[in-house]
């Protein structure tokens, strides 16, 4: 669509149906200010924001992730439709708030020591919060130190480990096997991801899952759970 | 057409320029060199892929076969390639710590890990590779989500060059980083290729330095 198209374009025009369509549009190309207006719009016809986020938002997130693994699209894109994503959810998440749904489950999260990347950590964080999870995310460069702070403190479902860099990804089997020592690696579901991850090292580590994008990391997340508290009963 | 040579470097073509100058500088000439596209450095997971066709297409030809490349952001899937194939590669996990030296390079890493590295290659091809494969020159505003963490970069220098010194100093000005600069050389792709193209005399390889969970 040109500029001149785009200017002329009126979202309000658009019934229900149209605008979630829109909308899916709209973060795949990362028009932020567009998102954030069809966020409000949907919120004035009285759609709960638990809906918006769902239909509009994450179902639009899931479809620039699976063009993501399939190469259509590539990082910088990914990043601009986040950013749309995000601020359409930071009108929304006052108003989940408010409805005082229990989340799912809660997620420690963190990039390890040595690494300062959290781009593809921060958009887990946002595609988790999307899915109903309580995240605490501890940022980048994490000693065990932190993350045991974090567990202690917050005492989550999941413990999430990211790493971009060969060099620093051997780290997760630092603070997993500080967890086993301290007898605490069986009280939390251990997630790991990461651009040169796969299977085989999160194996190797002793995790419990590598996620191979943030989509994965979302239902491996649900996944575990329900096992989880399935064998609990 | 000439024939095969004993050995043949497949290499990445970022390293193109220094393995020529290295080649003549030494000697060496019964080396081929094999480049692949520089690109792949924006695309790690693409390379094993790569390197394994190479070898491929060049098998039965060259009595040795020698893969320049560090492990480059496979997490150890170029490393299971070469396995398989009984061939070596330069050691480390990047361009940056072969040329660097890997204790020299897990200094500079510990002392700031927010550092962004440029050899001469990513300096001349900064824009292209850096600015454009990231989407810089079409979104600026990403600029802030790709190096918010960054606190430095560090231009591991190769050659003399005032021009590319400048130019490097110009590129942490575009990203907001602090400038240094480290006059690394060669470094061990120099002593990477010297075992490929003389072996009995080749020092500690890539296995014995392969990422830590391999061991």
């Amino acid at each position: 669509m040109s500029d001149e198209q785009s200017e002329a374009f009126d979202l309000n025009s658009l019934n229900d149906q149209e605008l979630t369509e829109q909308v899916h549009d709209d973060l795949y190309n990362g028009l932020k200010d567009e998102v954030v207006e069809a966020t409000n719009l949907f919120l004035q016809r009285g759609w709960g924001p638990d809906k918006v986020l769902n239909d509009a938002l994450v179902e639009g997130m899931r479809i620039v992730g699976i063009d993501f693994r399939d190469g259509i699209l590539f990082v910088p894109e990914v990043l601009l439709a986040a950013n749309a994503m995000k601020a359409g959810m930071e009108i929304l998440r006052p108003l989940l708030a408010e409805t005082g749904a229990e989340p799912i489950g809660k997620v420690v999260i963190g990039t390890v020591k040595g690494d300062i990347h959290d781009i593809g950590k921060n958009l887990v964080s946002m595609m988790l919060e999307g899915a109903g999870f309580e995240v605490i995310n501890i940022g980048i460069n994490n000693p065990v130190e932190n993350y045991l702070a974090a567990l202690e403190e917050h005492q989550p479902d999941i413990l999430g480990m990211s790493a971009l860099l060969t060099t620093t990804m051997p780290y997760m089997k630092v603070v997993i096997d500080t967890l086993k020592q301290k007898g605490l690696r069986d009280k939390y579901i251990v997630l790991v991801g990461g651009a040169p991850l796969n299977e085989e090292f999160a194996t190797a580590v002793g995790a419990d899952a590598y996620c191979r994008d943030a989509a994965v990391a979302v239902e491996t997340a649900k996944a575990l759970i329900a096992a989880r508290r399935a064998a609990a009963r | 057409m000439s024939s095969d040579a004993p050995v043949l470097i497949i290499a990445c073509g970022a390293l193109a320029r220094e393995i020529v100058a290295l080649k003549r500088v030494n000697g060496w000439s019964g080396m081929d060199v094999q480049c692949l596209p520089p690109e792949l450095h924006n695309r790690p997971e693409q390379i094993p892929a790569a390197v394994q066709e190479a070898i491929d297409e060049a098998r039965g030809r060259h009595a040795r076969i020698f893969v320049a490349y560090a492990d480059c952001g496979t997490g150890g899937r170029l490393d299971a390639v070469l396995q398989a194939e009984g061939i070596e590669r330069l050691p480390g996990a990047h361009c940056y710590e072969f040329y660097a030296s890997s204790a020299a390079f897990e200094k500079l890493a510990d002392e700031e890990p927010g550092t962004f590295y440029l050899t001469d290659f990513l300096v001349r091809h900064f824009d292209r590779l850096v600015i454009e494969g990231l989407g810089i020159d079409k979104h600026p505003e990403l600029t802030g989500e790709y190096f918010r963490n960054y606190r430095r970069l560090v231009y591991l220098v190769q050659s003399d060059d005032a021009e590319l010194s400048a130019a490097a100093r110009v590129a942490a000005g575009r990203l907001g980083l602090a400038y240094e600069e480290r006059r690394t050389g060669y470094g061990e792709l120099a002593t990477g290729l010297e075992s490929a193209v003389r072996p009995s005399n080749r020092p500690a390889t890539a296995t014995e330095k392969r990422v830590a969970w391999h061991r």
